[in-house]
């Protein structure tokens, strides 16, 4: 012992003396709220090793100033372990985290509106052995609701102090800190009372399991309780203890139990007599507010206007709110690059500098509004209770293609960018679905798009109308949804093959979002993306800058279009003209797919370099690119750009995987390089084929 | 007579859950949420499209698909 302490330095004596909390609880409970209102700033954000299941921790102090850390798991509304995150859940619970020490107390948050069916996981949670204390969240709107339940009455049942709280409105935050610092607080010795003939089997079973004595038997339980399938993938237990489960389970089925529904059956019954001693007066019968708002939210004409009106003002925000510190990142940095340019010797180093980093800072700053105003809206949507209400409206469109309603959102996102879409399939349980989710995703037509639209609409069409030009827009946005429909489709028939995940989605009351909990929300969001992707995007932003600038011709009065012709980049382009004239693109268009694989609208920047033009001229650049982009004649004297290399190039466009930072969010989202690296080959493949389809299909129809 | 199935309940209307036959995961995951055989439910709306659609069950609202509500047995009450 001794040793050990003179050997620890001084990080690990403080762990020593710090306790380790877990905060557990079913969606909706309030349990972020609570997490927040102790926490407030001191959260950091990480992953559990080898599942995508986001490990968050806080920091707060005790009543006596003791050093709490404090584990926020998953919200579940049960330990069974059938998704990732009830399995988290239960291998935190157990100290079967390597990484992750088993927590000393855990705060099990519940909705006092809602106590029975939150009582259920409390039941699993108070069978673990570990010291427990009981947060009886929304106390106000129960009472509300006509729902008194005694306190000191149920923490007796249960034999954990319970302390009455309303989280959002800080109240009964230092009850509960004073409870949770007691250094005698009880082990509950619970079981719920199961039928004799399950018991026995689990007593049976019980010593063969690896988990701490007192959770053996729970544990058991749970095991005798999955079906074959499930069975299987559970990860600790050992081939022979499956063989004992299964056996049991035989034994108890030919017996006439089914044993996977008595288990909830049993908690259910203790549940009842729980809440028919504790809880007092009665539920009020009428309708609530949330069921006013829902009978227009989710009505059929007003509920889908509402449902439109929202994702309108969500995408009209993103498109103007977050446009504004876009531009000023955008044209902050370049001022910014053009004052170091101006302070600097020409040379190599200058070029690093200004073109490599700066303006590789300035491509991962740029997402940041958006993530930023996007997870506003998403955090209220979601705090508000109306995203269950949008999963439940467009789950009907979702399932036909095998996903899930909560998928829809997702998507949505993704048509201002893919980035905070992928990383808002995290309410996804399921993850082959998320997976087909992320896959289709940057089908979504995202705002970088838009200059490469709006240069080839320019180019094909220059003096038509508005009404044509938004026309042409829509198609591609059509041919983008239609595809990721499609492909999703594809996928969820072939390598993600699964069953359309079962719905089962709880509609929770309209709140009020506070501003505390959305604020820290888009701060998380915010730092995960500078923290995870912003290094890579920055990485390959400088690598790409390398690409476009060596090796340098001999002459060094060189244009910018001879230097990029002349660079790795530009050798490429050569090299894949063969390969991409089958789609009626140059060598120079070739450049053009490279310089945007860092962001789709960068094409617009790198087509002027190529052309030299718009170098100087600030503002009016676009409109002398397609000028010369519209005289740009092939050797044979025949323009480049003719309708049909318009159109397939804005096709190649909505196809392409064109997006490196996707691919780096993708590659964080999924813990591998395995997923981006086939998304990135396959839409790759379809927009190759697209464009193929529309060049050649429309040459043998005598287009041009 | 009054035995049916939950997705043929209409709005409004009330039951009692006599039995699930489901697969035995969806048949866990639906008694979880508190749906087990003696809870008594009642449909609150369908959805725009038809499905799913949303039961009162327990003091609270949860939805599910027909194709699941189609596996739970209902006496009318």
């Amino acid at each position: 012992m001794n040793t050990l302490l003179s050997d620890a330095n001084p990080a690990q004596e403080a762990a020593v003396l710090t306790r380790r909390l877990a905060i557990a609880g079913n969606p909706n409970c309030g349990k972020s709220t609570l997490f927040n209102a102790l926490t407030g700033m001191q959260q950091k954000v990480g992953n559990y090793p080898g599942v995508t299941v986001e490990k968050k921790e806080g920091t707060f102090y005790g009543s006596q100033g003791q050093q709490m850390t404090l584990l926020d798991l998953p919200g579940t509304y049960s330990l069974q372990a059938r998704s990732p995150d009830e399995a988290v859940s239960r291998d935190v619970l157990l100290g079967r985290i390597p990484g992750t020490p088993c927590p000393d107390t855990i705060i099990a948050v519940v909705d006092a509106s809602n106590l029975e069916r939150n009582l259920y996981l409390v039941s699993q949670i108070l069978e673990l052995g570990i010291p427990t204390v009981l947060a009886l969240n929304m106390v106000d709107t129960a009472e509300e609701a006509g729902i008194v339940i005694d306190p000191e009455e149920l923490s007796q049942k249960l034999g954990i102090p319970v302390i009455p709280l309303v989280a959002s409105k800080r109240f009964g935050l230092i009850p509960l800190k004073q409870a949770l610092s007691r250094a005698d607080l009880p082990a509950p010795k619970f079981c719920a009372p199961m039928p004799p003939a399950l018991a026995a089997e689990a007593q049976q079973i019980a010593p063969f399991i690896e988990a701490p004595a007192q959770a053996q038997f729970s544990e058991a339980i749970l095991l005798l309780g999955l079906s074959e399938a499930a069975l299987a993938e559970s990860r600790h237990s050992s081939p022979e203890l499956r063989v004992k489960i299964r056996e049991a389970q035989q034994r108890l089925n030919s017996a006439g139990m089914d044993v996977c529904s008595t288990a909830v059956d049993a908690r259910y019954q203790w549940i009842s007599r729980i809440c028919a001693e504790t809880v007092r007066g009665t539920p009020n019968t009428g309708l609530t507010l949330s069921d006013r708002l829902d009978m227009i939210l989710t009505h059929r004409v007003w509920g889908s206007l509402a449902f439109l009106a929202a994702m309108a003002l969500m995408f009209f925000s993103i498109f103007t709110i977050a446009q504004v510190p876009m531009d000023w990142i955008r044209d902050g940095l370049k001022l910014f690059g053009s004052w170091v340019e101006s302070q600097m010797p020409d040379n190599d180093f200058r070029s690093l500098v200004v073109d490599g980093i700066i303006a590789g800072v300035s491509a991962v700053l740029v997402f940041l509004p958006q993530i930023l105003t996007l997870s506003f809206f998403l955090g209220i949507l979601e705090d508000s209770g109306y995203m269950a209400r949008a999963a439940f409206m467009m789950d009907r469109l979702m399932s036909r293609v095998g996903l899930h309603g909560k998928s829809f959102i997702p998507m949505l996102s993704s048509f201002a960018c893919a980035i905070p879409g992928v990383m808002a399939t995290r309410t996804i349980e399921q993850r082959k679905d998320r997976l087909v989710t992320i896959l289709v995703a940057p089908l979504m037509s995202c705002s970088a798009r838009l200059p490469v639209y709006g240069l080839m609409i320019a180019v094909l069409l220059p003096d038509t109308s508005a009404l044509q030009k938004s026309g042409i827009m829509l198609s591609m946005y059509m041919l983008g949804i239609c595809t990721a429909f499609l492909m999703a489709l594809i996928f969820k028939k072939t390598i993600l093959r699964s069953e359309t995940p079962i719905l089962l989605m709880e509609m929770p009351p309209y709140r009020l979002p506070s501003a505390r909990d959305l604020l820290l929300r888009m701060k998380e969001r915010a730092v995960i993306f500078l923290k995870r992707a912003g290094t890579v995007i920055l990485a390959l932003s400088i690598l790409l800058w390398a690409l476009i600038t060596y090796p340098k011709p001999e002459n060094p009065e060189a244009k910018g279009s001879e230097v990029i012709a002349h660079s790795v980049a530009g050798q490429l382009g050569h090299a894949l003209e063969p390969i991409i004239r089958p789609l009626g693109f140059d060598w120079k268009i070739g450049i053009g797919l490279i310089g945007s694989l860092a962001a789709r609208e960068v094409f617009v920047e790198t087509m002027s370099i190529v052309y030299n033009v718009g170098q100087d001229q600030q503002g009016d650049g676009v409109e002398t690119l397609q000028e010369t982009m519209r005289n740009e004649k092939r050797e044979d004297g025949t323009p480049v750009y003719t309708p049909l290399v318009c159109v397939g190039l804005m096709v190649f466009y909505v196809l392409a995987m064109q997006c490196l930072s996707t691919l780096a969010v993708v590659r964080r989202e999924t813990n591998s390089w395995r997923w981006p690296a086939f998304q990135f080959v396959y839409l790759t493949l379809l927009a190759y084929v697209g464009t193929f389809i529309v060049y050649q299909g429309g040459k043998l129809l005598g287009w041009q | 007579m009054n035995n049916t199935l939950l997705s043929h309940l209409t709005v409004g209307e009330k039951g009692r859950v006599l039995s699930l036959t489901l697969p035995a995961d969806a048949r866990q995951r639906l008694m979880e949420m508190g749906l087990t055989p003696g809870t008594e439910c009642s449909v609150v709306r369908f959805a725009p499209l038809g499905d799913p659609m949303e039961l009162r069950v327990r003091g609270y609202h949860l939805s599910l698909r027909k194709a699941e509500a189609e596996g739970v047995a209902i006496e009318r009450l």
